[in-house]
């Protein structure tokens, strides 16, 4: 423990710990193209491209994206509203209720995802909702608030208050100063929150199960053919395509935030 | 700033004496700030909260099959059947076995990244945590299930390496064994601990790179051998970050009903029993009161990791 190098032990324990993050996911990409198309057979006896084509052909996978997308985009609106008038009340001041407003804020990611659902929707039972596009959104942007909000706050506290100071004393009203001053500072915080926001509500699945009713968002859609799969070939170019469109959001946070605090995944 | 001058002179007036008003009344101001985040939370997520507690009081008529709106206990009752506390049992187990494995799994790769990765080598490692905790759960899962199919890579690899004979003998264990290793607790477990790895590892790197190299330095040179200088020293100094790593991997284990019922056996845990009560059984109130299980369970842990100091830690 004296030198600054690594013992050979740590070294492969490490990586084999990287390895196990990673190997699965890259396995998805080799199945994509596999002619093999009624078992998971390993080495796949032959690579194809003709499921893309099919897959591109297949209305059903493109009305579950659809939805996915949609929900996802208004939810990431709500979260980002939300999430920065929280952080920017939150990181302030200090105010009567404020500690209980962070737990709030964070409870409904810290507690299981079936309870967020079954209490939804125990609440849309009890109050006659039906299923809608609108429930899906309702849990989607509850839990999509603390991301926005992590980002911010932390975005917040290194911002400094004297910065705004200084916009009032030269004349700027409030309104002005969050235009020209504040919003400039956080911009990069919430575009960053504002992607895994939309990350985390495209791939969501537990709590959508119990708010969907019979509507398919893409995680459900793929749970469904998880649990009775109709044609396995296109499952694996669907989660090849998820995995790569998911990928594009988080890197793009990361270059967000990079050097200011590693802030862009306390969220999930 | 000209682009300030240009705005209208009547709208001008209007927000200047709004922001005005405001800017006197810091009270007002933030009450306005935290209105409508706390409205959406408190109606939309402790309102569901309170249904979902409400219902855990309601029974069901065993008869008609409907809910009677009656307080009773008589749900939380049924929780204490054999087969329900069966569920219960297996659900903590499971969840134990998985967070202690992520611990041992995940510290060598935080320690790494926190002590000896620099520049690039830890934006690697920092992004080797991030994209598997970011992308899709559900692909993790079906991963998994090519990899543990009785035609998957696994058993090609048991039998490239003329190994096959182990794997089966591993299979007819009682318990952890069974059919093919898709369908046996051990396929649950790994699952588990592959989707929630990342969640203990990003915790306990932060705790560790908290740790000055110097104290595991002055340890070494009061004559400690590397093994108690883990243990006296970095080990007590890293359980803040462990232990809150553990609470997700805990809870998120505890909750679950989509792993278990993709990869695993028959017998079912708290998540896939609240998922069937409230959908085929249509039995809300004994969802709701098994959905209570892991909030106490997850009580409990809190208040003992808020105890060892995890929150700091976060």
């Amino acid at each position: 423990m004296h030198s600054d190098r690594a013992s050979l032990g740590l070294k492969i324990a490490a990586a084999a710990g990287l390895l196990f993050m990673h190997l699965p996911i890259l396995l998805i990409f080799v199945y994509a193209f596999t002619t093999e198309d009624k078992s998971y057979q390993w080495p796949p006896p032959g690579y194809t491209l003709k499921w893309f084509s099919v897959t591109w052909e297949r209305p059903d996978v493109w009305e579950a994206l659809s939805l996915s997308l949609r929900v996802a985009a208004i939810s990431t609106v709500v979260a980002l509203v939300l999430g920065t008038l929280c952080a920017a009340a939150v990181s302030r001041t200090r105010f009567f209720g404020r500690e209980a407003i962070s737990l709030l804020v964070i409870l409904p990611i810290a507690l299981p995802g079936i309870i967020t659902g079954i209490s939804l929707r125990s609440a849309f039972n009890l109050a006659d909702i039906p299923f809608s596009f609108w429930t899906i959104v309702l849990g989607h942007a509850t839990f999509c608030v603390v991301v926005v909000y992590n980002n911010a706050v932390a975005r917040f506290r290194r911002t400094s208050g004297s910065l705004v100071e200084a916009s009032m004393d030269l004349g700027a009203n409030m309104f002005q100063t969050f235009r020209h001053v504040i919003l400039p500072n956080i911009a990069t915080a919430l575009l960053a929150g504002g992607m895994l926001a939309f990350a985390l509500s495209f791939d969501e699945v537990i709590v959508t199960t119990f708010t969907a009713g019979q509507q398919q968002t893409l995680p459900i859609w793929m749970l469904e053919e998880l649990v009775r799969p109709r044609q396995r070939p296109v499952t694996n170019v669907v989660a090849m395509v998820v995995v790569l469109v998911t990928f594009l959001p988080i890197l793009g946070a990361y270059y967000l935030t990079r050097g200011t605090e590693m802030v862009a995944g306390q969220g999930k | 700033m000209p682009e300030v001058a240009v705005s209208s002179p009547a709208s001008r007036g209007l927000s200047d004496r709004l922001s005005d008003l405001l800017w006197s009344r810091q009270g007002l101001l933030i009450l306005l700030l935290i209105l409508p985040p706390a409205l959406w939370l408190g109606i939309i997520y402790l309102g569901a909260l309170f249904a979902l507690l409400a219902q855990s009081f309601f029974s069901i008529d065993p008869f008609s099959g409907l809910i009677n709106y009656e307080f009773t206990l008589r749900t939380y009752g049924e929780l204490f059947r054999a087969a329900n506390l069966d569920i219960i049992v297996r659900t903590v187990l499971m969840a134990g076995c998985v967070t202690i494995a992520a611990m041992i799994v995940g510290f060598p790769v935080a320690y790494y990244a926190a002590r000896y990765a620099r520049g690039k080598w830890k934006a690697l490692f920092y992004l080797g945590v991030m994209l598997p905790l970011w992308s899709s759960y559900l692909v993790k899962v079906y991963s998994w299930k090519l990899i543990l199919a009785k035609e998957g890579i696994l058993s090609w690899l048991f039998e490239t390496l003329h190994l096959s004979w182990l794997l089966d003998a591993y299979l007819l264990l009682p318990v952890v064994g069974g059919n093919s290793l898709s369908v046996s607790w051990t396929g649950t477990f790994l699952v588990f601990l592959y989707v929630w790895l990342p969640f203990m590892i990003l915790p306990t790197q932060a705790a560790l790179e908290r740790v000055p190299p110097s104290m595991l330095e002055a340890s070494g040179d009061l004559g400690a051998r590397p093994g108690q200088t883990f243990r006296h020293v970095l080990l007590p100094l890293a359980l803040p970050g462990i232990v809150a790593g553990s609470i997700f991997t805990f809870s998120l284990t505890l909750g679950d009903y989509i792993i278990p019922q993709i990869v695993g056996t028959s017998a079912r845990m708290i998540g896939q029993a609240v998922y069937q009560f409230q959908g085929t059984a249509g039995n809300i109130p004994l969802a709701a009161a098994f959905a209570v299980v892991p909030i106490l369970i997850m009580g409990v842990y809190l208040y003992i990791a808020k105890r060892m100091g995890a929150f700091n830690a976060l």
